[in-house]
Formats: C-alpha cells, structure tokens, sequence
C-alpha cells in the first residue's frame, strides 16, 4: 500500500484482528474483518466496534468562540449548553458544504469539534481564515485524539463495564469527560453514525489500543464483532446519514441534501445564508433522495437515473441493506424528474424502477 | 485459503473450470476470487441457450463492495445454470468449488480446456 497513507493508533490491532486493510481518505483502514454482512448485523442486534481514529478534531477556544462558530456554521451554536453536541454544516457563501461536523461544547468558551478525515486540514485553514478580529483561538488536535464507536443495542452493557459514570444519563448528542478503562480524559458521547444506539469514545492517541482491547474483552460475551467501514457505510446509508463527498459536497448544498433542519435562518447572519434562503424559498434544481430497488442489482455511485430515455440524475451511495435483503442507495435527481415520479435506474442495461422513500430504512 | 482442487483448470481471471465426460464443462469461480470479492449478494447468471465466445462476460457478481464481470474461459453455448445461488448467492462464499458452480457450457471445441491454467500454475498468480 502506498508509503503516502497515515495510520491511526490502532494500525496494529487490527493487522492482529485479520483486518482487511484499504486506503480511505488518506488513511489505511479496516474495510472489515470477518465480513461485511455480519459485522453489520451485529451492529443492528448486539454490538459493533470501530475504529474511527482517522477522523480529526479541533478545539475553537476564547472569549469570541460562540459567536464565532454561529457566524460559520449553519446551525445555532450559542445555544448548545455545555455537555452537549450539536451537528451542523460548515457552508461556503455559495451554499455548497465545506464539511459536515459535530461541535461538543467543553465550556462557555471552549469547543471540539469533530472533522472528517479528508477534510481536516482544508476545515481548520478555513476556520482561520474566517477569525479576523475574533477573540478565538483555533488548534488542530487531530494527532492527539484517537476515536471509537461503540455502536449497537449492547453498547451501553459493555461500556458500563469499563467506566464508572451513569450511562443511562448520558442523553442523546450529551457526552460526559471521564475514564475509560483506567484511561482518564476520555470524552464519552452518545452519538453514532450507523442508526443503532451506542456511543462514540474519543480519547488519548497514545490509549487508544488499550481501550480497544478493553472493550473488545468486555464486549465478546454481548456478541461484539470488530466492525470496519464496509459496514459502517451500509449502516449509515440505511439510517439516511450523508457522506461527505456523496449526498454532500462543495456543489451539494445542506437544502439539497434534505439537510434544512440543520440551517437556521434565525441566525441574522452566517457564511451561506444569503445563498441558502434563496434555494430554501425558491425551486431548487436537484434534490438528494433515498431509494430501494426490488432488485438483487445494486446501483452504485455512478449510475444514471432516467425518467423514460432522459437522465435526469445520479446515484451518489448504493449499497446492499442487509436489513431489508435488497439494495438501497441514495441520488441527486432534478426536481421537475421527482415531481413526475416514473424514474428508473440502469444498472448494465437493465432498467430498474426506483422506489423512493420519504423515511430512512432505520430510525 | 483452502487448497487448489488439481482436477479443475482455472484463469488469470479466477474462474475453475471442470471437463465433465459428456463434453460439457462446469465453471465457477475461485476461492480467491470470493475472498477478495467479499460477501455476495447476487449473481447474475445468463440462460441456456445462451452462447458465448472465448473470454466474454457471461454474468456479474455482485458483492456489497462491487459488482465484478464473470468472464468465460472457452467458447460454447450454455447447457445449464445453478438456480441455488439465486436463493442463496453467499453459496460462493462458503462452497466456490461445489455447491456454487455456477455455469454448465458445451464447448465448442473441447480441446479449449487444455489451454487453460493447470492448478500449479494458477497458484504462481496468486
């Protein structure tokens, strides 16, 4: 594999796990280990864990901070209490989406947030770059953190094993600072990106194996597999989260992407607004939609949606939902072609008929 | 990895194929084709009947990964097709050499076969 990919923490337990490893993002990690299938099945009934060490964080701190971050993102920052996350979209002036990120207040005046891998370097310079006359301060922690999902029913069952504090109180988007694993400074949240209850664990780089080992030992008695991002990107996909890069981009705007909830136009003034009111109030071109296919096929990124000879769109994600048994994936399709309905993907000269769905596949 | 059947002739593409004494010959794929493949979810498989010249597409295989074309290794015309994967396509995970065959195929010229890779000489690609 090529000398240019970054390794997390973990690199070496999962080589000993029988990782599959690819590159991703930049990074070498583990597409799975026993098997796509199964990993996302336990995930759905026991528990799975990930390593998702690759994504990056930095800590906005400074007197400025909350206004700041209201003045950038699209969400409502401010009001985020302490102990509490929020997710939202980083936007450029034109609408389209610099990256997806969720921001956990730490303090009045102190924020971390959690940036995707690819796009970590290209968000803290565009943080900077907003700073002006903010008393703010912007580091990049991205090499000091590590990151695990623990995600499934049997989350909570295992992680009460290794930590002292009430996970039952931690509500959803609430996170706690505590030890993990006799591993202290560990921030416990409970958010996911799979449609499963569970947590997201961030913690010391340097502890980062050891917590890993511990959860797996506790875990193995709930049925926890080791899960990698072959399943992560299925489950994601049946709970209708975006992918940075697929549902959202730099031309895919938060509206387009179904996104609306997390753009508050109460919000006198942030980068994209002016941009974001107009597709909000008027006819958008295109929207993202999620489908199924009463097909084996699976319509992969790619893939042209007509509307009878006219390609009227593409699919962005597709995968197989081991839930459902059939394909499911996701497309940006012009409005006029969705209002007419009649739409069909063509996966090698089959035409399949897309069947849209107004609800994601798990909620 | 289970070890090379010696009685079936394989490609630099993965596919087995195995001479049957009627003139017919049984293809599948290889235990490092569904390694690297992952779990399948669908094959898509032609009808009989069907003919197809040395090296064409004759189906996908699908896996949650990717769809991957099944290329046949000898011309001929297909004579049958496993209807099991259909119901169950993780079949070419768990039996590739056996329960997954996939096609049946008269050849049209049965001195084809012997072009193809002994299970040595498959082994040096892998």
């Amino acid at each position: 594999m090529s000398e240019n990919l970054s390794r997390t923490p973990l690199y070496a337990f999962h080589v000993a796990n029988g990782a599959r490893m690819v590159p991703f993002a930049g990074w070498e990690m583990p597409v799975q280990y026993t098997g796509i299938l199964e990993e996302h099945l336990a995930v759905r009934r026991t528990a799975g864990l990930f390593d998702v060490s690759h994504m990056g964080e930095c800590r906005v701190t400074g007197k400025d901070a909350a206004v700041f971050l209201d003045r950038v993102m699209t969400n409502t920052m401010a009001t985020i209490p302490v102990g509490m996350a929020r997710y939202t979209i980083l936007c450029q002036p034109d609408g389209g989406c610099v990256d997806d990120l969720i921001v956990y207040r730490l303090g009045p005046e102190e924020f971390l947030i959690c940036l995707n891998a690819s796009n970590a370097p290209k968000d803290i310079a565009w943080l900077r770059a907003q700073v002006g006359s903010s008393q703010v301060k912007i580091a990049d922690e991205c090499a000091q953190w590590g990151q695990l999902a623990l995600q499934g029913p049997a989350a909570e069952a295992i992680l009460s094993s290794l930590t002292s504090v009430k996970l039952d109180s931690i509500k959803r988007f609430a996170f706690v600072v505590t030890t993990v694993a006799n591993v202290s400074e560990c921030i416990i949240s409970r958010t996911g990106y799979t449609g499963s209850p569970g947590f997201e664990i961030y913690l010391p780089a340097a502890s980062a194996t050891k917590v890993a080992e511990a959860i797996l030992a506790a875990g193995k008695p709930h049925g926890l597999l080791l899960t990698g991002l072959g399943a992560r990107d299925s489950l994601r996909l049946e709970a209708g989260y975006p992918l940075y890069g697929h549902e959202i981009s730099e031309v895919i705007s938060p509206i387009q992407a179904g996104l609306g909830w997390t753009v508050k136009f109460s919000k006198p003034e942030f980068i994209g607004r002016e941009a974001l009111k107009k597709q909000a109030d008027g006819a958008l071109p295109s929207s993202v939609v999620l489908f199924s296919l009463a097909d084996r096929r699976i319509a992969r990124q790619g893939t042209a949606v007509f509307a009878g000879d006219t390609k009227v769109g593409e699919v962005l994600s597709g995968t197989h939902s081991p839930l459902l048994n059939k394909p499911i994936g996701t497309a940006l399709i012009s409005s006029d072609a969705l209002a007419k309905g009649n739409l069909t993907v063509d996966i090698r000269g089959n035409r399949i008929p897309l069947e849209i769905s107004a609800e994601p596949f798990v909620k | 990895m289970s070890s090379l059947p010696s009685d079936l002739r394989y490609t630099k593409d993965h596919e087995w194929l195995r001479l049957e004494n009627d003139g017919t010959a049984t293809i599948g794929i290889t235990d490092h084709a569904q390694a690297a493949l992952g779990d399948v979810t669908f094959v898509d498989l032609p009808k009989v009947g069907a003919t197809f010249a040395e090296h064409a597409v004759f189906g996908t295989v699908e896996s949650v990964k990717a769809a991957s074309d099944l290329y046949c290794p000898v011309a001929g015309t297909i004579v049958g097709v496993n209807a099991e994967l259909n119901g169950s396509p993780d079949l070419v995970n768990r039996e590739p050499y056996t329960g997954a065959w996939m096609i049946r195929i008269k050849l049209d010229n049965s001195a084809a076969a012997q072009a193809l890779l002994t299970a040595d000489q498959y082994k040096q690609l892998l």
